[in-house]
């Protein structure tokens, strides 16, 4: 007998199972099928003009930098002037994603842009986010060419470009989103939620951030 | 790793008196207690949505044979691979295996204390690869050869200067006059080295924090960013995690999220949620070629349908340690085993045998700080009394112990017997007490008296006193 059917076995003998087993796969199903979700916490529900506020509010509580541009068309400006402010160099690395293509970036004469997967040494990376969760002001990525998860860790800066009407409430929205977009039971090979930027409490308890993921994370809210 | 659960008195002794180790668990009792109580208060829907949490994983459990299935037709239309494994040891022979075809050398390993239950890091190296624990505490109890001392900081027995003497003793690049002093400058050295070992590995190993069967989705939740370095950079990826991890739906898992982080570390969110399905897709850049699930049973079928099935609810947050003074008085490596603390009290005579993990139960006082914070509301205490009773019945307790209880149990059955040597022994041992009202020194009760006095009992019994109140508040009734 496989390891398979041993373990399967066993925890169907010490389960019980067997008797019942039509009642049991029928619960299993309807659950799968229905999805429910459960208790959102009233924070998660606020009407779409308060997600903006209390998402830049909770992303700014976890050492994210939000700022707010009028139009898609503001990003490439921003981007560059928040590297110059730092003193970075001026390239980015970004990914094929559409809504940045259509940026105005060529306007940026001094700016280099990296195509791709990060290579780990790049400084920045721009990416566009999928959704954000305004209840614990978490971004939202989806892997793809469009914007390579390796962007999303590995320059010490990340730069994350989000919609206001992406902004959502609560994660089950998200989801829902995620399950209609790629159909049920279906989804992108990963979905990075990202809180903050990246640290360690592993040496006497005592927060650092940039531990191996990005030192900084830089979000640009669109319009809202 | 080797097992010292046996010997838990004694580790302990050792533990209370080491200095180092004293000062560092002073960190566990000033950081996460009040961090999580924070947490907490800040959302008004947390006992609610610990109800929710401990419902859906009592609902998985019960079905868990249908989930499973579930989930690995999920996986495998993803075009990942499953591979159960009954033990250990069998575990350890899949994973050498799926390195052996991928010609890995180097191995990046994400925080998992699945693999360190199945002593994965030893057998690798045994064979030739190289682990390499990303991590920062896990790359600093490698560096030292040690084992974690708990389930999500686990170097949280270090102090920092402890830190630096080993990254100057293995990273001998470092010229003398560079300052480690700091915990900036130790987590900057470390992420510099690891750098270049994402890009070297060949094979990425990670835990998983939920398997989703509906989607064939395993989710790591981590803060440093190295478990997703450690997934998406090489070839192949391999998540091992056991089987009772699996909860039914994404909106299932969006539940449980809300606890995990605030129990832990008293985070809403940890930083990295990474929800992964699957190797590389038509049209990717970056990710795995390969994605593989290890799902490894070491003894849970056999907890379902017991009195210890409700510990296969835990979701490995370390509240309950966080919470417990028998922790902060001797850490975790005293336990002996891979889980230390109330969970470990609990979890560890299961997977090793209650004649190795008998110890453990016994390490408590019952105070039960740790199912009132357990986030999936696991009555660990009651859990422990079982153990506790099942040494018992095995005749595995000290023969002292089991004559004492013996002979309390003789009197317990006789009421009457019980109340009349009370009646008498109580006066006795209140006038021997003296003005003090207190002994320093009984005999058979040496090991309570040489550290505290005993107080001695009032002149009269609870018995006795029971019927004056009672005979009073009739008068007062009538």
């Amino acid at each position: 007998m496989s390891a398979r059917d041993t373990i399967l076995g066993k925890v169907r003998s010490s389960l019980h199972a067997g008797a019942n087993d039509q009642t049991r796969r029928k619960a299993v199903e309807e659950r799968l099928k229905k999805a429910a979700p459960g208790v959102v916490p009233a924070r998660g529900k606020l009407p779409s003009a308060q997600r903006v506020a209390l998402f830049s509010e909770m992303a700014g509580k976890l050492s994210a930098s939000v700022e707010h541009v009028r139009k898609a068309a503001d990003v490439p400006k921003a981007v560059t002037e928040y590297l110059r402010g730092r003193n970075l160099p001026s390239a980015v690395r970004m990914g094929a994603d559409p809504r940045l293509a259509a940026m105005p970036w060529g306007k940026q004469r001094a700016l280099e842009l990296r195509p791709g997967p990060s290579d780990g040494d790049d400084e920045a990376g721009v990416s566009h986010a999928t959704a954000a969760i305004a209840e614990t002001g978490t971004l939202v990525m989806t892997s793809g060419a469009e914007n390579p998860t390796t962007i999303n860790f590995l320059p010490e800066h990340h730069i994350v470009v989000v919609d206001a009407a992406d902004i959502e409430g609560d994660l089950e929205t998200v989801l829902a989103r995620i399950r209609k977009a790629y159909g049920k039971g279906r989804m992108p090979r990963t979905v990075n939620l990202i809180s903050g930027p990246s640290r360690s409490g592993d040496i006497e308890q005592k927060i650092i951030l940039g531990a191996h993921g990005p030192r900084a994370l830089h979000i640009i809210v669109v319009g809202g | 790793m080797d097992i010292t659960s046996p010997t838990f008195k004694a580790n302990a002794r050792v533990a209370l008196a080491d200095g180092q180790l004293q000062k560092a668990l002073g960190n566990v009792r000033a950081g996460f207690i009040d961090k999580r109580r924070k947490a907490v208060d800040a959302l008004p829907e947390f006992e609610e949505l610990r109800d929710r949490a401990r419902d859906i994983k009592n609902h998985a459990l019960e079905h868990l044979d249908l989930y499973l299935e579930t989930y690995e037709a999920k996986v495998l239309s993803s075009g990942g691979t499953v591979h159960w494994a009954e033990t250990a040891g069998q575990a350890r022979d899949i994973i050498l295996d799926i390195c052996r075809k991928a010609d890995a050398r180097t191995v990046t390993k994400g925080k998992s204390m699945i693999t360190e239950e199945i002593g994965l890091n030893d057998f690798l190296e045994k064979n030739g690869i190289r682990p390499v624990e990303t991590d920062l505490g896990e790359y600093i109890i490698q560096l030292r050869g040690e084992h974690p001392s708990h389930i999500i900081a686990p170097a949280v027995h270090l102090n920092k200067e402890q830190v630096e003497a080993d990254f100057r003793r293995v990273h001998d690049h470092l010229p003398d006059h560079r300052d480690l002093s700091e915990p900036e400058a130790l987590l900057g050295e470390a992420r510099r080295v690891l750098r270049s070992q994402y890009f070297e590995a060949d094979v990425g190993i990670t835990g998983a924090n939920f398997l989703v069967a509906e989607t064939g989705t395993s989710i790591i939740v981590t803060n440093e960013g190295n478990g997703d370095l450690t997934q998406v950079l090489p070839r192949v990826h391999v998540v091992v995690a056991s089987i009772e991890k699996i909860v039914p739906t994404l909106e299932d898992v969006s539940q449980i999220l809300r606890v995990l982080a605030r129990s832990a570390t008293g985070q809403e969110m940890s930083v990295y949620t990474t929800l992964s399905t699957g190797p590389r897709r038509k049209g990717d850049v970056d990710g795995p070629d390969e994605y593989h699930v290890v799902l490894l049973d070491n003894g849970r079928s056999s907890m379902l349908g017991t009195e210890f099935q409700d510990m296969l609810r835990c979701i490995r947050c370390g509240a309950c340690m966080n919470h417990c003074p028998v922790y902060h008085a001797v850490g975790g490596h005293a336990y002996g085993w891979v889980y230390p603390g109330p969970m470990g009290a609990v979890l560890t005579p299961s997977l090793i045998g209650v004649d190795k993990g008998g110890h453990l139960p016994n390490a408590s006082t019952f105070c039960g700080r740790c199912e009132s914070v357990c986030p999936m509301r696991i009555p660990l205490p009651k859990m422990m009394r079982h153990w506790r009773e099942r040494e018992f019945e095995r005749g595995l307790n000290p023969a002292t112990q089991r004559f004492g209880l013996g002979l309390w149990a003789f009197f317990a059955r006789r009421p009457r017997l019980y109340r009349l040597a009370a009646a008498l022994g109580i006066p006795v041992l209140s006038l021997l007490g003296g003005r003090k009202r207190r002994f320093a020194w009984l005999p058979f009760a040496g090991g309570w008296t040489r550290h505290r006095e005993l107080p001695a009992p009032e002149s009269r019994t609870f018995m006795q006193q029971w019927r004056d109140r009672e005979a009073v508040a009739r008068q007062a009734g009538r």
